[in-house]
């Protein structure tokens, strides 16, 4: 499958190669070339890093607010779907111009592009989090916190020891899920100017008049990218199921 | 029953338990002496899991008394941790922990609610496994083990704690015929070291061996209490004769 993909996105590129289009553009034997490569790939440290940065985050918030979801407190639970419902219903690209433009004045604060890109995508992506936190707790087998009761073991100590080790295993196929839609989306922080790879592309795309180029250059990023973190989940989960 | 308020260990008074509109438990009351080994049975349904989880808190009775060791069972969460730590369970389906191996099973409690050492933990748990005969399991996991292996671990998890009594919910229920042997061997040990069980099962040849009273309930209620001969060759009740009946002649 990741085969054919590659070989697909080649022949595409040889295909434009033959014409007369211009992949002189991004053509690495020349010099002009060489450094409008760079300048794409050089986006790529600030779309790792808000993702990361941003998915790290999302799953700390989509924890805690997974967590009221199990409770038998019926308010509790009342929080949990406030907070899922309403971060769910609005959209991401809406909620970073929310973050950038809109909290500095509600908040009094200052806030730079790298952060408000962060906290816009980690808080849309922690409703999801939720959600699949709690559907992976909801599917650990009632015995286990019996187990853990007779063991006299407290609330915190259930959930860290026994609980979420298990229910994390049986999510990381959707989290790693979450990580690729995280890695895509943080696309669309190039609105507010964060110099990731999309930015990077467009603002050549303005200089070179090469749009079709350059942007195919930038679907190749993305798909090696996110191929290489699917393969790096799917090792990950191989080596947390054995022992199961 | 002969109760001797000194040697009480449990003291259950007219507790009640609905389910929804379903009361599983009809005022009962049950007392427990220190080294007293109760079998429940009866048919399914008649409360007898119910009762025995009532006692160690997994369920809640609505209305009467619970004591366990001297402190009385209520909405307090120090007197649920505290009869937590008294009273060890054992059940059906094992329960253990798949993602920890036998050993990290069986030190977790001790550790995190004892604040035990590792090394003392693990002292503890080989000592617990060599008396449940399965000491060269401690590295494995449940999953590699048979049900009869796992049912031993469960057991040697809940004596980790050093539990004044020991709750079995039908240990065997869920096992192949050829391993309930060695679970009831272990048992057996247990009651003879003079540990304090209540145990749900319908295994009556264990019950005659190592009970030393039997309890028969049925839609809610004790029906019957006897010594274990008693109540295998002269059971006093109709529905306690029907009962037996059906277990001992299938």
């Amino acid at each position: 499958m990741k085969k054919m993909y590659l070989f697909i996105a080649l022949a595409f590129i040889l295909a434009g190669c033959s014409g007369n289009w211009g992949w002189y553009v991004v053509n690495p034997t020349t010099e002009g070339g060489f450094v409008n490569l760079k300048f794409l790939l050089s986006g790529l440290y600030y779309t790792i890093l808000t993702s990361l940065v941003a998915i790290a985050i999302s799953i700390l918030i989509g924890l805690v607010v997974a967590l009221p979801a199990l409770s038998k407190n019926k308010y509790l639970r009342g929080i949990n779907r406030f907070y899922v419902e309403i971060v769910r219903a609005i959209p991401i690209l809406v909620l970073i111009l929310w973050v950038y433009y809109g909290l500095p004045q509600v908040a009094g604060i200052t806030i730079d592009v790298f952060w408000a890109g962060v906290i816009a995508l980690a808080l849309s992506d922690s409703a999801f989090e939720a959600e699949i936190f709690r559907a992976g707790i909801q599917s650990v087998d009632k015995g286990q916190y019996e187990a853990s009761h007779t063991i006299s073991l407290n609330y915190l100590d259930t959930m860290r020891f026994v609980i979420l080790p298990q229910a994390i295993r049986r999510v990381l196929p959707a989290l790693g899920n979450q990580l690729v839609y995280m890695l895509k989306m943080s696309s669309l922080v190039s609105v507010i100017g964060m110099e990731e790879l999309t930015r990077k592309a467009n603002e050549l795309v303005v200089t070179e008049y090469r749009p079709l180029e350059v942007y195919t250059i930038l679907v190749l990023e993305y798909l090696i990218l996110i191929l290489l973190v699917s393969a790096a989940v799917r090792r990950l989960e191989k080596k947390m199921n054995t022992g199961n | 029953m002969s109760s001797n308020i000194d040697n009480q260990i449990i003291c259950v008074e007219k507790i009640s338990k609905f389910f929804g509109s379903f009361q599983a438990l009809k005022d009962v009351s049950l007392s427990v002496n220190i080294g007293q080994r109760i079998v429940i049975c009866g048919p399914s349904g008649s409360g007898k899991s119910t009762l025995i989880r009532c006692i160690n808190g997994l369920e809640q009775q609505q209305g009467g008394k619970i004591i366990v060791d001297g402190i009385v069972l209520n909405d307090s969460s120090d007197s649920l941790t505290k009869i937590k730590s008294r009273v060890g369970m054992v059940f059906q389906q094992f329960n253990l922990f798949p993602h920890l191996s036998v050993m990290d099973n069986l030190t977790l409690g001790p550790m995190r609610s004892k604040k035990i050492t590792k090394i003392d933990a693990e002292a503890l748990a080989m000592k617990y496994l060599e008396r449940v005969r399965i000491p060269e399991q401690a590295s494995k996991f449940p999953s590699q083990l048979s049900g009869g292996q796992q049912q031993r671990v469960a057991i040697a998890r809940s004596l980790c704690m050093e539990p004044a009594i020991m709750l079995f919910d039908e240990p065997t229920s869920a096992l192949d015929p050829e391993m309930i042997k060695e679970v009831l061997d272990v048992m057996s040990e247990l009651a003879n070291d003079g540990m304090t069980m209540i145990c749900v099962t319908h295994e009556t040849g264990f019950a005659r061996g190592v009970a030393d009273t039997m309890v028969f309930m049925d839609d809610g209620e004790i029906v019957e209490t006897a010594e274990p001969e008693k109540f295998f060759t002269k059971p006093k009740t109709r529905r306690c004769q029907d009962f037996l009946d059906k277990i001992l002649h299938h």
